[in-house]
């Protein structure tokens, strides 16, 4: 569904990423892990269009999107959740959805899917009048995810939905993140510095280090790895 | 007396102040959406003028009844206002925008001296004239000594201004499009991600805020009757005092400042001095700032994160 080959971006002069490949099949659940600053979020970006590549290529159901401008990405069908959650924050919760809806057909699903977004997240309704900026974090990143969920993706990128979110919410968030795959059949691309939570979940995992993959797997496997358990589970660094 | 000639600066401050109101609009939606301060705006204003003019002075050759007249000008200025904005936007600010923060200013500033210029040579340097166009009006108060007078001119200024601030306030606050550009002032990058074309949403802004500013010009040229390429300039920089005083960014807010900057030169005219009323919009700004450094209806940026 999604073909990510030998992408390169660069920060000014800082190559960000040297050559990602990374793949996801329809329907997958698919975990980047990486430690601060390997790229992952540049990854994302560069997904979306935001980011340019100045190399290599991505194919989303066999067209290629490197050279597209991230509201035509949206359309096609790849919505992002990005970092630290981006929500207007000075809008309401509803116009945050009804932003969300936005390349859907102007918006003619809007009553049916907000139903929809009611059912996975119930506090949302609760907060629907009030200022985005107003929700605790783990509202938030609900809100985020409601919102990119209004566009009816295909698939949907993930950027650290855990961080800085009450743990007892970042269980509900997960089971709505699985929920999500499995019921609404969105294929989902987690990027997530809590390697074990997004393993335990995803299909398939990649483990990006400064801008390049190096080991990929299935969520199963990489959760055994003794260097990922060393790096990324055991609190880092320790052999 | 004292009441009558109060009332008719009321009455002059009102109308001045709803022209300056239709110009500050376009400055705070414009500094909203990318943060620039469009030092052509003025300019762009002026253009309307012309543009008006242009067309009443055809319209005069004619023998087309005046409401009509006055609609067709209205629609004609928008419309050919509204393209100079757009392509003010497209040439200079467009190409810059992933540049400094300076750079778009810059650039403003040169499209500002490009408009004069052009409007120069194209018409000349010579103050233009213009017949009035709607006669006549009300007078009352007349046994006091001071007659006071509201001429149909003036009804006809606050009423269009009335009524297209409240058509563009409702597109702001109820529609789609309102709704895109409310969230392209917060953070662009995140309203691309949400399948918006941001730079057709900044188009937009920039002929929402021409079109109105043209509206400006043309009351302006029925109001004075003259007009030349200069004019842009010193109503560009009360409009803009106008909606720094009411919170830039901030739509009522620039009705408000435009009216009191209105208010404020006329009454400075009428009860002070008229050789210094240019000064007087810039004086209340200086003292009004100190007290409330966003304005009167800025919002403070602090955001709970």
């Amino acid at each position: 569904m999604l073909k990510i080959s030998n992408i390169e971006t660069f920060y000014g002069n800082i190559q960000a990423l040297r050559g990602v490949n990374v793949k996801v099949e329809n329907g997958e659940i698919v975990a980047l892990i990486g430690s601060n600053g390997a790229g992952k979020s540049t990854l994302l970006m560069t997904v979306s269009g935001v980011n340019k590549a100045s190399a290599g290529e991505i194919v989303f159901n066999d067209k290629n999107i490197e050279s597209l401008l991230p509201h035509d990405i949206v359309n096609l069908g790849i919505s992002q959740v990005p970092e630290g959650r981006r929500i207007f924050s000075r809008l309401t919760v509803e116009d945050n959805l009804r932003l969300g809806a936005s390349s859907n057909d102007k918006g003619i699903h809007y009553s049916k899917d907000i139903k929809d977004i009611y059912d996975l997240f119930p506090i949302l309704k609760d907060r629907l009048g009030q200022r985005g900026g107003t929700l605790s974090g783990g509202e938030q990143q609900m809100l985020a995810i409601g919102r990119a969920l209004m566009a009816r993706p295909k698939m949907l990128l993930l950027d650290e939905p855990s961080l800085g979110i009450a743990p007892k919410l970042v269980n509900q968030i997960f089971v709505a993140i699985k929920n999500i795959n499995k019921e609404k059949k969105v294929t989902i691309f987690l990027v997530e510095q809590n390697a074990k939570k997004a393993l335990e979940l995803a299909d398939r995992g990649y483990v990006l280090v400064n801008g390049s993959v190096t080991l990929e797997g299935s969520g199963q496997e990489l959760l055994k790895n003794e260097d990922i358990q060393a790096a990324y589970l055991e609190g880092g660094g320790k052999k | 007396m004292d009441l009558a000639y109060f009332l008719q600066q009321l009455i002059n401050g009102i109308t001045l102040g709803s022209v300056y109101g239709l110009i500050a609009i376009g400055y705070t939606m414009v500094y909203g959406i990318i943060g620039m301060i469009n030092f052509a705006h003025g300019d762009i204003f002026m253009v309307g003028a012309f543009v008006a003019l242009i067309s009443f002075i055809i319209f005069a050759l004619t023998s087309i009844a005046l409401p009509i007249v006055l609609l067709l000008t209205l629609l004609i200025a928008m419309v050919f206002t509204a393209c100079y904005g757009w392509t003010v936007e497209k040439l200079a600010y467009k190409p810059l925008r992933k540049s400094f923060r300076l750079a778009p200013l810059i650039s403003a500033l040169g499209m500002s001296i490009v408009l004069q210029n052009y409007v120069q040579a194209a018409q000349g340097a010579r103050i233009k004239t213009l017949q009035p166009v709607i006669q006549g009006g009300f007078t009352f108060m007349e046994d006091t000594g001071f007659t006071v007078s509201l001429s149909y001119l003036q009804i006809f200024i606050v009423l269009v201004t009335i009524f297209l601030m409240a058509i563009f306030t409702i597109l702001i606050t109820r529609t789609a499009l309102g709704r895109a550009q409310r969230a392209c002032e917060q953070d662009r990058t995140m309203t691309a991600l949400m399948g918006i074309n941001v730079d057709r949403t900044i188009s937009i802004t920039f002929i929402i805020g021409s079109s109105l500013a043209s509206v400006a010009g043309m009351m302006f040229v029925m109001y004075y009757g003259v007009i030349d390429f200069y004019i842009g300039f010193l109503a560009g920089i009360k409009a803009f005092t106008a909606a720094v005083l009411g919170g830039i960014g901030s739509i009522p807010g620039a009705m408000l400042g435009g009216l009191l900057i209105g208010l404020i030169e006329v009454f400075w005219s009428g009860y002070i001095s008229i050789e210094y009323k240019d000064i007087a919009a810039f004086t209340v700004l200086v003292v009004v700032l100190i007290f409330f450094p966003t304005g009167f209806l800025g919002k403070p940026d602090i955001e709970k994160v």
